[in-house]
């Protein structure tokens, strides 16, 4: 079955676009371009790129309920978020939550993986022995090995539905943390000495330290 | 004893406890008034004995960290401060790193969720998970009759419940049952309670299921803790006009 004629310029560019529409509007599962060029041979992933960027303007400018998102490195297309109460209700069921412990054990993981257990519980404070099963159940985390430790602990990992799920492209498209990062002992130290600092100033620091050349006082 | 009236926070641990404190207090994390805190925290712990709560060890591990500290602090010849850290660094670190994972967990939840904000095509049966729709046999009686009373709740909160005299026979929903899954193999624990509206009804089919259970005619499985209970036809389609048979034991 020939499924591309062969159009050329304008038309063909058209065609191209409106196959791949009809491919997001079908899968259940964001597409990579791989997927995609699967279905479309001798088409360039770069041609492919170009028509998705294109969908994805189109749809935003046509102010739909909905939007091509790239998530874990895939394309989806995806309702907008002022929609979702309405969806729930047709699906009959309630938004699907995480306690906020879970939230913070995702997060530990997320950010500092590969990371054990005792890390993990090491900056909660508490155990999370439970988390970390209904975490695993729910495919956002995965075991990824065991540490050459005593006692052999588990890795922990996310998972590709963790990003599908939180609308992340990939692990360097997580919310950059802000600056405490690196807070090591030196720089609680360091941050000390400036007695009257508190930790919001220090907050700020850095959004400070980009706009200090030109500080506001300068003008009167 | 006083009688008093408290209002407990629930706290997830000795560190979101302490964090709580230092809010309260408006103080500075990195200048901590190590004896109003510490004093503070005993008081908590002491509640919670009072109200008979169980005190997890993380918690008494930190009471003894900051008497620990609070001790240090005392102790006199700390003058050459450059030289000799301040023993509240101890709890310091650890609250920036917990504040941090909080903003961390924060920037999470706000983000558009699927499943919660956004939504995409067939979302709801690639979230669930039901990894290769493999039967799992460890629902207990107690899961399904959790879910059983879930239902329950849910329909009273509607208003919509009334108890009558009983219409309804085992045999019943037992053949209503088995017609369901003759459709659909495959259906949800609540699926077979659609259009109930009477708690007896209710009551009817959850043991017209139990028995079909012990018949061995349908498969009751939970593939996740949290996803929902399942069903499933161990019949062929010819086979049940099964009851009728052993029709004894109806309740």
């Amino acid at each position: 079955m020939r499924v591309i004629h062969p159009f050329t310029g304008e038309r063909m560019e058209e065609q191209l676009k409106l196959i791949i529409e009809s491919l997001l509007f079908s899968a259940d599962k964001p597409l990579l371009v791989k997927d995609i060029q699967g279905c479309l041979p001798g088409r360039e992933p770069r041609e492919i790129v170009e028509a998705l960027e294109t969908l994805a303007h189109e749809y935003d400018a046509m102010n739909r309920s909905f939007s091509l998102k790239e998530v874990a490195q895939g394309y989806q297309i995806r309702t907008k978020p002022d929609y979702g109460p309405y969806v729930l209700r047709m699906m009959k069921r309630s938004a699907t939550r995480l306690s906020p412990a879970s939230m913070e054990t995702l997060a530990i993981i997320a950010y500092k993986q590969p990371v054990i257990r005792q890390e993990i519980e090491q900056f909660r404070g508490v155990d999370t022995g439970g988390i970390l099963r209904t975490l695993l159940e729910r495919n956002l985390i995965r075991i990824m090995g065991r540490k050459h430790l005593p006692g052999r602990p588990l890795i922990y990992g996310t998972t590709r539905k963790f990003l599908e799920v939180f609308d992340l492209n990939s692990l360097e498209s997580l919310p950059k943390l802000k600056e405490i990062k690196e807070f090591g002992i030196g720089e609680i130290q360091a941050t000390q000495t400036h007695e009257n600092k508190t930790p919001e100033a220090s907050a700020v620091q850095e959004e400070a330290v980009e706009t200090d050349p030109s500080p506001t006082d300068s003008g009167s | 004893m006083m009688d008093y009236e408290v209002k407990l926070e629930m706290f997830e641990g000795p560190l979101d406890l302490l964090l709580h404190l230092i809010h309260k207090n408006e103080v500075d994390i990195f200048d901590i008034p190590i004896a109003t805190i510490t004093d503070q925290y005993l008081a908590y712990l002491e509640l919670m004995k009072s109200l008979e709560m169980s005190i997890a060890g993380d918690f008494l591990v930190m009471a003894s960290t900051l008497i620990h500290i609070k001790s240090r602090m005392l102790l006199p010849g700390r003058s050459d401060e450059d030289e000799e850290e301040d023993p509240r660094l101890e709890i310091t670190r650890p609250l920036l790193e917990y504040m941090q994972l909080k903003e961390m967990a924060k920037e999470l939840a706000e983000r558009e969720i699927l499943g919660r904000d956004v939504f995409a095509r067939n979302y709801a049966t690639s979230f669930d998970e039901y990894p290769d729709m493999v039967p799992n046999p460890d629902v207990t009686l107690f899961q399904l009759m959790d879910a059983f009373r879930r239902i329950v709740l849910r329909e009273e909160g509607q208003g919509n419940l009334k108890v009558s005299l009983e219409k309804w026979s085992v045999k019943d929903k037992v053949e209503s049952i088995i017609s369901l899954l003759r459709e659909k193999p495959d259906i949800f624990f609540e699926d077979i309670f659609k259009e109930h509206r009477e708690i007896s009804e209710f009551v009817v089919t959850f043991l017209a299921l139990l028995e079909l259970v012990h018949m061995g005619l349908i498969k009751v499985f939970q593939p996740s803790q949290e996803s929902r209970i399942r069903l499933t036809a161990c019949f062929d389609e010819g086979d049940p006009s099964v009851y009728g048979g052993e029709d004894g034991r109806t309740a």
